[in-house]
């Protein structure tokens, strides 16, 4: 196998006569972590959607490990803006859904680890509607990772949380990545979180979308965003961007 | 307890001034037909002692039990099978929302000619009744399933069956409890209606029997006080399903 996990080639999508996704391409290696940043509207969603493989591109391909993307696999699990944690069952069943293990002990013995990794210990029989909006991000990042997937793909997971929890999510998640090495593919309009998480970073321009620009994040982890390095970085994206 | 109180206090309130008004004009005006609140309650205490008040009551609660019951078996699978299958929706619901206006009470004579005057006639009324808001509820309660949820599933690669049980039903029970509180209580309200024409038992025919054996109102107002209780009682009940934990989160917010 090579060292590619994800290859895009020439995806192009359009909704009836407007082209939203045009002819984009590239690879992700395993293990890495590629933030997209783009203006809204300009179609990132829709990319990722299809490389998550929830729906179809009029032209090209998504190939993931060697075979060719029909539809979703639990080999990568999506995390979006809004969420998708099941209200109608507690924190540990939601971390059970996905999980078709023989044995219903050990399964639970797995929910608990990964509720605990994510800080929520003594809340495996909480419903969602008890929980805040950070901590049901941290149950629908607990239910993706207790699967095992090797992708985990990100629609601004964190867009609808505040600015602090935004950041702290942000530091959560990279602690995860250290202990788990998933490979991440992550939308995002924050530039700074896309410089603070991942190792490249493809800017996309207006729809119909294509990519604009590449960079290289080349920082040790954790971070400073107000390192030098990070900030000329953050000004070129955001020239980029046309900012 | 504050906030307890304030919910009580103020509609009993209510409710005792309307007695007050109610009793105090009766005796200004000297009725000799229309009773005063005391004259209903020896009045019901009567049927109470004799025992046909019960009666009148288990005969019209057996009825709603019966047909609400048949219309649920039906509905339910029924609204789910709709909401799922495209096809089925766009077969079968243009004729369910033909059928869905129709009164119950248009149906009497097509359930007199069909049932007679048995119990039956009630029992198919309530079906008719109960059945199309329950369809329909689940139903659109189906085909509105937020589809992120439905994406999380089809991620986690679950089968159709787990998709079914541990998604689909449960997104959807919240609607189909709506659905059995419109449908038990537009039963109720059919129930009184046809029990008023057709039958010789029941809290409906209680009603029509005591204003036609000697215009005793005194029984005709219990009667109805007693239907607006057991109404509220019924939907009541379903409520308590509202409180379940697992269907909380639709309601809450």
């Amino acid at each position: 196998m090579s060292d590619k996990q994800i290859i895009v080639e020439g995806i192009t999508k359009r909704f009836g006569a407007l082209p939203v996704v045009e002819g984009v391409g590239f690879d992700v290696r395993d293990g890495e972590f590629v933030a997209i940043v783009g203006p809204s509207g300009c179609g990132k969603s829709t990319l990722l959607n299809i490389i998550a493989g929830f729906e179809r591109p009029d032209r090209g391909t998504v190939t993931i490990d060697g075979v060719r993307r029909t539809g979703p696999s639990r080999n990568g699990i999506m995390i979006s803006q809004h969420g998708s944690v099941f209200p109608w069952l507690t924190v540990q069943e939601n971390l059970m859904f996905g999980l078709s293990g023989t044995s219903q002990a050990d399964n639970t013995e797995l929910a608990d680890r990964y509720i605990a990794m994510v800080g929520l210990a003594g809340f495996e029989t909480a419903y969602p509607h008890e929980l805040s909006g950070g901590m049901l991000k941290r149950v629908e990042l607990a239910r993706a990772l207790v699967v095992k997937p090797e992708i985990l793909y990100m629609d601004e997971p964190f867009s609808a949380l505040d600015a602090l929890m935004s950041l702290r999510m942000q530091n959560e998640l990279r602690r995860i990545l250290d202990e788990e090495r998933h490979t991440v593919l992550l939308i995002t309009h924050d530039v700074e979180e896309a410089i603070f998480l991942a190792d490249r970073v493809l800017v996309l321009s207006p729809r119909p979308t294509a990519i604009q620009a590449t960079f290289h994040v080349d920082l040790p982890h954790p971070r400073k965003l107000s390192s030098p390095q990070a900030q000329s970085l953050r000004e070129a994206i955001l020239k980029e961007l046309g900012l | 307890m504050d906030g307890k109180l304030a919910r009580i206090v103020p509609p009993v309130l209510v409710i005792a001034l309307l007695i007050a008004l109610w009793w105090f004009i009766v005796a200004r005006s000297d009725s000799p037909i229309f009773p005063t609140p005391w004259q209903v309650v020896t009045g019901a205490w009567e049927l109470v002692e004799d025992g046909t008040l019960a009666q009148h009551i288990g005969a019209s609660v057996f009825r709603v039990a019966i047909g609400f019951g048949l219309a649920f078996l039906v509905a339910i699978p029924l609204g789910l099978w709709m909401g799922w299958v495209s096809g089925a929706y766009y077969t079968l619901n243009p004729l369910f929302q033909m059928l869905r206006p129709i009164s119950p009470i248009a149906w009497i004579p097509v359930a007199i000619l069909w049932f007679g005057v048995g119990n039956m006639s009630p029992i198919f009324l309530i079906f008719i009744s109960s059945v199309f808001p329950m369809i329909v509820q689940t139903t659109v309660g189906v085909r509105t399933i937020d589809r992120r949820y439905l994406r999380a599933a089809a991620n986690f690669g679950v089968s159709r069956s787990v998709l079914f049980r541990r998604v689909v039903f449960p997104a959807v029970l919240p609607e189909i409890i709506v659905g059995m509180r419109i449908g038990i209580g537009v039963a109720w309200l059919v129930v009184v209606a046809a029990e008023m024409i057709a039958l010789n038992s029941g809290l409906g025919y209680l009603i029509m029997d005591s204003r036609n054996a000697g215009n005793r109102y005194d029984l005709v107002i219990a009667s109805m006080i007693i239907i607006g209780v057991i109404g509220l009682l019924l939907d009541g009940a379903t409520r308590l399903l509202e409180r379940q934990k697992t269907v909380k989160w639709r309601y809450v917010r």
